[in-house]
């Protein structure tokens, strides 16, 4: 498997390769193939970061670009799942959420339960999310934890090329919506990516790193921090165990229980704001089910509760760090206080 | 001048970059003989023994435990007693690990080969000696070529090896000829015809034992010889419970207990061959294919065809080599070889021999085959 793809590769490879699979899939978004409207080259866009480049060419009019109206095309993806198709809608930054919020948590994440099962919602809704992209506090928020919240929704966030073929293929095929979420600093990042579909199921933790000291839970781009913060430990004996829960929700506890019965320690990596996010319900749900294995207390990484600055220098800052995640593990290892 | 051997750093699989030394098995001073295991060294796929590659003392660790080293790095040195403590200290002071351009030519060719046989991409490596028979290496039920990451390089120092990813298997097209053994055997004829090999001696793990076997039934001209372990095909026993367990698994949680049962120690079940494997089963047509397999080649907890059983007709010299805790295929279907056939059983060793008992295998191998 020697073959490498960005992370955006792998995302317009899992999309051209269900398409070409199954004709009901379709998609909608803003500037996805060229632009609403515009003349000439119908591929000039491609996606705000060119991730749906050249799907225009081998699928046509299946692609379809979309007025600047969020709230009306997720609306008509959502609605379209529910008479048959298996819409992807893109939704430029997970931030933009909020004006198409209704049609998500109201509608799509309802019809299954309230419709008795006659109703299906196969709608996945691709967004990017998180900080580092110098694009200020409206396009770089990691907004996961609200949508964990609602019952009816899965929500996917990969950390690898790998895993984002495979988890995209499988949220497509998902017979219930799914939010998609893209980490923009993780779009660059290539890995080895099988030419063949593949699907990853939703709700299946991977261990990125086996240890034993103490596990580190987490997801997107964060697992990356943990694993550079894994590379300083181990030169100081301490070998962590990092789980990347890839999906939210449903959310692999099976695989976090079995990790800190092992270790013993739990450091929670969350690059959401701090309150109530996946990491706090991680710390929470393993005191309530796994309180005798904990043998210190349970650290937490986050950013500070305010908005993402956009100085540069600030938003460095407010990105949770490999130190800092460093830091963390060593303080449930020593037991002590803050 | 007495002779100084070098312990190196092995290169166990074609992707191998760097192993870490896990435990010495021995204490400076230790007299060494050939095979011995020396010391323990994990790669991301498997932990193994690296044994002495000649007879001597133990003089010298020269990599300490946790360490993270290149392949072909400096581990230990052998020598005679007579060599002095200075002549030693010189050898480690002027080793020069070969860089990864220095390389010879076999390692700088491209690791896999892919050819299409009758229409389906066939991935295989081709490594070692360029003259005389090849060994062609046949892995068994929803494995790969990877499964001979022990013995490619090793017996490739005498033979040309050839290792192939059987059709629906690895990195080939997922698709089969055929779900029963003779369409099975009937391919790996016509594999051999498109890369031009007229007759080699087959080694075959598990299915790709009984695989082995039927080509020699009814492709004898093609067969030099047969080197068979933890074989299916020589008795109507299969573990159905792992090939269905195999089959069926969709998560770490699921495959994991299931490769266990492959090993006498599941500790050798590493978190990255869980992953290959998960790689594999996860793309699209494996799960269906190896379903119809299963059912192609085991019926009511059996297996359906026993071309080991028909072997003695056809004069070939056989090596069994088999654990005696194989889970899998029992090690008693070992009384079925062929009159005249070598049989080694291992104590403590699980299904993969080949794996398990690696250095104890290929010697077998090499003498079975003629080095």
């Amino acid at each position: 498997m020697a073959r490498k793809l960005s992370m955006k590769q792998a995302v317009n490879e899992a999309i051209d390769q269900e398409m070409t699979r199954d004709p009901s899939v379709i998609m909608m978004g803003e500037d996805i193939v060229g632009g609403a409207g515009c003349e000439g080259e119908m591929d000039a866009w491609g996606g705000v970061l060119g991730v749906t480049k050249g799907l225009y060419a081998k699928h046509g009019d299946r692609l379809l670009d979309t007025p600047l109206s969020e709230s009306a095309y997720v609306g008509a993806a959502i609605g379209a799942a529910a008479c048959g198709m298996r819409p992807i809608a893109e939704l430029m930054f997970i931030d933009f959420m909020g004006v198409c919020f209704d049609q998500i948590y109201n509608q799509a994440a309802k019809f299954r339960y309230m419709f008795g099962g006659k109703a299906e919602t196969p709608v996945v809704i691709r967004a990017m999310v998180g900080a580092g992209f110098r694009a200020a506090a409206q396009h770089s928020q990691m907004l996961t934890p609200l949508f964990t919240h609602i019952p009816g929704l899965k929500v996917v966030c990969p950390s690898t090329p790998y895993d984002t073929k495979g988890l995209l293929i499988q949220s497509i095929r998902d017979n219930d919506p799914v939010i998609f979420c893209e980490h923009k600093n993780l779009y660059a990042m290539e890995g080895e990516v099988p030419e063949g579909s593949y699907a990853i199921p939703l709700g299946e933790a991977n261990v990125v790193r086996e240890g034993k000291h103490c596990s580190i839970v987490t997801y997107g781009l964060m697992v990356h921090r943990a694993l550079d913060a894994a590379a300083t430990l181990a030169k100081e004996g301490i070998e962590v165990e990092i789980v990347d829960l890839r999906t939210l929700s449903p959310l692999d506890m099976d695989t976090v229980l079995d990790s800190v019965t092992k270790t013993g320690h739990l450091v929670c990596v969350d690059e959401a704001s701090p309150r109530c996010n996946i990491g706090t319900d991680i710390a929470a749900q393993v005191c309530m089910q796994a309180f005798g294995a904990l043998k210190a207390q349970i650290e937490q990484v986050s950013p500070p509760h305010t908005p993402v600055p956009f100085s540069p220098t600030l938003e460095d800052l407010y990105i949770p760090s490999a130190a800092q995640v460093a830091d963390a593990v060593r303080r449930t290892l020593k037991g002590g206080k803050h | 001048m007495a002779a100084i051997t070098p312990i190196i750093m092995p290169k166990w699989g074609l992707s191998m970059k760097e192993g870490t030394v896990n435990d010495w098995l021995v204490e400076v001073g230790t007299q060494i003989t050939v095979g011995m295991p020396i010391l323990d060294v994990e790669t991301d796929k498997i932990a193994n023994a690296v044994e002495a590659p000649d007879a001597g003392f133990l003089r010298r660790k020269v990599a300490t435990v946790g360490e993270v080293l290149p392949v072909k790095a400096l581990l230990g040195v052998l020598a005679d007693k007579e060599v002095g403590d200075a002549e030693i200290d010189a050898y480690i002071a002027s080793f020069v690990v070969p860089s990864a351009d220095a390389d010879d030519a076999a390692d700088a060719a491209p690791a896999y080969l892919y050819v299409e046989v009758d229409g389906l991409r066939i991935r295989y490596a081709r490594r070692g000696k360029a003259e005389g028979t090849p060994v062609l290496f046949i892995h068994g039920f929803g494995g790969d070529l990877d499964n001979w990451l022990f013995n490619i390089d090793a017996i490739g120092e005498k033979h040309p090896v050839i290792a192939l990813d059987l059709p629906g298997h690895g990195q080939s097209a997922v698709q089969l000829p055929g779900t029963r053994l003779p369409a099975l055997a009937d391919f790996v004829g016509r594999f051999m015809s498109v890369i031009d090999v007229q007759q080699a001696h087959l080694v075959g793990h598990s299915v790709g034992g009984a695989i082995a076997a039927q080509v020699a039934l009814v492709q004898p001209q093609r067969v030099a010889s047969l080197s068979l372990i933890d074989s299916a095909g020589f008795g109507p026993d299969i573990n159905t419970g792992y090939t269905e367990g195999f089959t069926k698994a969709v998560s770490r949680r699921e495959l994991k207990p299931v490769l266990e049962l492959l090993f006498k120690d599941p500790a050798l079940v590493s978190r990255q061959m869980v992953d290959d494997v998960l790689k594999y089963k996860r793309l699209d047509g494996v799960t269906e294919l190896l379903t119809s397999l299963n059912e192609g080649l085991f019926k009511d907890g059996q297996q359906v065809a026993q071309p080991g059983l028909a072997l003695a007709g056809t004069g070939k010299p056989v090596l069994m080599v088999w654990g005696k805790d194989d889970q899998i295929v029992p090690a008693a279907h070992a009384a079925n070889a062929p009159p005249g056939a070598t049989v080694e059983l291992f104590d403590g060793v699980g299904h993969m021999a080949q794996m398990e008992r690696a250095g104890d295998v290929n010697r077998l191998i090499l003498r079975h085959i003629g080095d």
